[in-house]
């Protein structure tokens, strides 16, 4: 085999890690950077639903700001990450796909109409904190200050 | 101005691995030959579906990128090929929600929609070629009745 750009890995072993998964209070934050290999995204499916159920997070922000393509293997992932945080009581949001991503995927065929979104996760948080996270919880009292 | 040789390649397809190989090759390659970005995403996801097609379905194979020119409008070709057990009705494969196996059924479909050639060349127990351009200034292919 011969020809092509030099490695963008700068190294033999160019195995990503695995995609870190951050709680912030009731809502984990997943962010997405690069090309993701297969195993990677499916690797990270797991992590997301094995933190859902053992932390109790009613809301799941996934950041796509630095995804450059979405595929019809990544798309599958993202669609069974929300279907499968759904029924473990969360929700899912999609932010910051950027708009060429969008148009492919379209294109593709793939619209993905189960999946939340918002521009930003900021957004996203905004949208998840619009029920639940924020109320206090039974049994838990909030100090209000005037 | 850079010369279109790292663009010509030959890339093997037996890994996951492998699959972020030719992505980011076919995204460095429509770049440099002047490709805007959705029309880069395009071909880099065209490329992804096709490529994971030849590796599921191929048993691996390789992919052959090369620039072309006709009528002085220059384009970017790829062409995936496999040594597997080809494809038994083309019809069908071609159809959107087919699937074999993983994915949303959407690839070759998907793929087709997203340059403006597509050709494919297979018999049953003789592999699989898929060739598929895209041209540097032509106005998309016409959309199909879906």
């Amino acid at each position: 085999m011969s020809g092509g750009f030099p490695s963008p890995y700068g190294g033999p072993s160019p195995y990503a890690a695995p995609v870190p998964v951050l709680r912030l209070g009731d809502v984990l934050l997943v962010t997405l950077q690069g090309d993701l290999h297969d195993g990677t995204a499916e690797q990270l499916q797991q992590d997301i639903s094995d933190t859902v159920a053992r932390s109790g997070a009613t809301g799941v922000v996934i950041d796509l700001s630095g995804v450059e393509m979405v595929d019809s293997f990544l798309g599958r992932v993202l669609s069974d990450i929300a279907a499968q945080t759904s029924l473990l009581a969360a929700r899912t949001v999609i932010a910051g796909m950027r708009p060429a991503v969008a148009i492919t995927l379209v294109e593709l065929g793939l619209t993905l109409p189960g999946l939340r979104t918002a521009l930003s996760t900021e957004d996203a948080m905004r949208l998840l904190g619009d029920q639940g996270p924020t109320l206090p919880r039974p049994g838990r009292t909030r100090q209000e200050s005037v | 101005m850079q010369t279109a040789g790292g663009v010509s390649a030959c890339l093997p397809i037996h890994s996951d691995l492998d699959l972020v190989w030719v992505r980011q090759h076919v995204r460095q390659a429509a770049a440099q030959l002047g490709f805007g970005l959705v029309e880069q995403t395009k071909l880099v996801t065209a490329a992804s579906e096709l490529a994971r097609n030849t590796l599921i379905h191929g048993g691996g194979g390789q992919m052959e990128c090369a620039p072309v020119a006709a009528g002085g409008v220059q384009g970017l070709r790829l062409a995936f090929s496999d040594e597997g057990p080809g494809i038994p009705d083309l019809d069908r494969a071609l159809m959107d929600g087919f699937t074999s196996g993983e994915g949303l059924g959407m690839g070759l479909g998907g793929a087709r929609r997203l340059v403006h050639d597509f050709k494919i060349d297979s018999r049953p127990g003789g592999g699989t070629t898929v060739t598929v351009t895209t041209w540097l200034s032509v106005p998309p292919r016409p959309r199909e009745e879906r």
